[in-house]
């Protein structure tokens, strides 16, 4: 029973901080439909610039900040090799990923950086609300709560976004380029502002996901995509296809879903060496699916 | 008066400097006036959707000059001349965005060639001026503002790309065989709203099509193309006058001269 409790609980601690990257994720796999590998190395990116910074005794707020802003910029150069070089969005994503794991190393100066005697974001906004008169120790809960906190912070911005006018230009770049170019918009600068978005929440997952563990790693964002598309495929399994509101909730929903079957998978004697097959052939049925049943169904 | 569009010598080829080199567009002039209806025919090939291309900049010409409202347009990006260029492209699901809501595709409409910003795209405002804009076309759109465009008919989804190209700012309407994929009834609904739209908002435009009778029944001007040249241009008078029989002939004529040039040709 404890197990279970306890399978739950890290479910939603890791899902949470996980869900970052789903909705990166979302915003390049499923409105711009290709899948972006600089999440590859701006994932990482964040956890190095994170890393670095807090090191340095920077503020952990504004380390995070940092991250996401280095990640967002991470997006920017995918989007000017790809719209200004003219090269294709996947090589573009491929050179930028391999580009980042030189500027990851550079950026901690060695391979991985330990991150447990330094200050964290949820450490300080227990500190914070400790100094309202609460007596908060930091756990599990109180990085539940401060994530879901800012992750629904996130949602709410990120569905408002997607309402506005250049939210909707932003959409329609993805789903149909000619048409929104022949309403007078600017698709390269459309582009660029999804994918610095879409690293930038990369970024930021990789950077809080490393105060969590007290750790960045330069190889924590290896198979990163391909977890952020299962989190996506799972939310969109469940939830179907409704919009732009129910995305977002079925991308977080999905990315909690990963998060207990690779606790579950490592916790029935999976060998954590094994789990990027695991979640490789979790994709792959994700993906496979919907069209097996599809044949099925023509015939 | 500065005419609406003029042409100078426009010329375009296709795989230049290849064995396999097209020239689509052979030093085409051609001056429109404001207000004027152009409709468009000729057999395939003859470089009458290129023509359209040209003007809405998704062929750049090799050589000539085009000119909208008097600004040289030649070699500006889409982008940067949709602001007053609305166009229809014969497939449906080109000129619409089928994930997104009619209000959607209507609010992207409505900010043809201007900034967007962070302000919400459909409003309730926004709304209701789209169901007074719906509402007359009488295809039920008005009631469905929140539907998918995907699930709209063929018809539907281009009686709204009329109205998206129409709704704000555009002076110019480019309509690429916009009726090709419907069923005749249909056409025939959204060829009068097309008409109706031109009038009204007192639109320059340029219509291509296939069929003859609908060439001669709609429009103020009627150009015939053949091998990327205009080879007859009838207006007013002469343009109510025309009957299909007289286009075959003519078309027949343009063809067999085109027939002779080869053979003289192939003599060289």
């Amino acid at each position: 029973m404890a197990q279970v409790q306890a399978l739950f609980f890290n479910m939603f601690e890791q899902g949470f901080l996980f869900a970052f990257l789903g909705l990166g994720v979302l915003v390049t796999f499923r409105f711009f439909r290709f899948p972006d590998l600089t999440a590859e190395g701006s994932y990482p990116l964040g956890g190095a610039v994170v890393a670095a910074l807090l090191v340095s005794g920077i503020n952990p707020f504004v380390a995070t900040a940092a991250a996401m802003l280095a990640g967002a910029a991470a997006g920017v150069v995918t989007a000017l090799v790809h719209t200004k070089l003219r090269i294709n969005n996947i090589i573009a994503g491929i050179i930028v990923m391999t580009a980042l794991y030189t500027v990851n190393l550079r950026t901690m100066g060695r391979a991985n950086t330990g991150l447990l005697d330094t200050p964290s974001v949820v450490g300080d906004t227990v500190a914070l609300v400790n100094r309202l008169g609460f007596h908060l120790t930091e756990n599990k809960f109180t990085t539940i709560a401060v994530t879901l906190a800012l992750l629904v912070v996130i949602s709410l911005i990120l569905v408002w976004f997607f309402r506005t006018d250049l939210g909707l230009a932003v959409r329609a770049t993805g789903q149909n380029e000619a048409m929104i170019q022949s309403l007078g918009v600017d698709v390269d600068k459309t582009k660029m502002v999804g994918l610095a978005l879409s690293n930038g929440l990369i970024a930021l997952s990789g950077a809080l996901i490393a105060q969590n563990h007290a750790f960045a790693d330069i190889g924590m964002g290896i198979g990163i995509l391909v977890a952020g598309a299962a989190a996506v495929l799972i939310g969109e399994a469940l939830f179907g296809d409704r919009g732009v509101g129910w995305w977002v909730f079925a991308a977080i929903v999905g990315s909690l879903i990963y998060q207990f079957l690779v606790a579950a998978a490592l916790r029935v004697g999976l060998n954590a060496n094994d789990l990027k097959l695991a979640t490789a052939a979790l994709l792959l049925a994700a993906l496979a699916l919907p069209r097996l049943r599809l044949r099925g169904g023509a015939r | 008066m500065t005419p609406a569009l003029s042409f100078d010598k426009i010329t375009k080829y296709f795989l230049r400097g290849t064995p396999n080199q097209v020239k689509a567009l052979d030093g085409i002039d051609l001056t429109v006036e404001p207000g004027q209806f152009v409709t468009v025919i000729g057999s395939n090939g003859a470089g009458k959707s290129t023509l359209i291309k040209t003007v809405s900049g998704h062929a750049i010409p090799d050589a000539g000059r085009i000119e909208l409202e008097g600004r040289d347009i030649t070699r500006l990006p889409v982008h940067r001349r949709a602001g007053i260029i609305g166009r229809i492209a014969q497939d449906p699901q080109e000129s619409t965005c089928a994930m997104m809501t009619i209000a959607e595709n209507l609010a992207m409409a409505g900010r043809r060639g201007q900034p967007r910003g962070l302000r919400i795209a459909v409003t309730g405002a926004g709304k209701a001026r789209y169901r007074e804009l719906l509402a007359p076309i009488g295809l039920g759109l008005e009631a469905r503002l929140d539907a998918r465009v995907g699930t709209l008919s063929g018809g539907q989804r281009q009686a709204l790309a009329l109205l998206m190209a129409t709704l704000s700012g555009s002076r110019l309407l480019l309509l690429d065989e916009h009726l090709a994929a419907l069923d005749p009834k249909t056409a025939e609904t959204v060829m009068e709203l097309s008409a109706r739209l031109i009038a009204d908002r007192k639109l320059t435009a340029f219509m291509i099509t296939h069929n003859m009778a609908e060439a001669i029944r709609w429009g103020d001007r009627l150009l015939m193309m053949h091998r990327g040249r205009i080879v007859f241009d009838a207006a007013g008078e002469a343009k109510r006058n025309l009957t299909v029989p007289m286009l075959i002939s003519k078309f027949r004529e343009v063809s067999e001269l085109g027939l002779v040039e080869d053979r003289a040709l192939l003599a060289q």
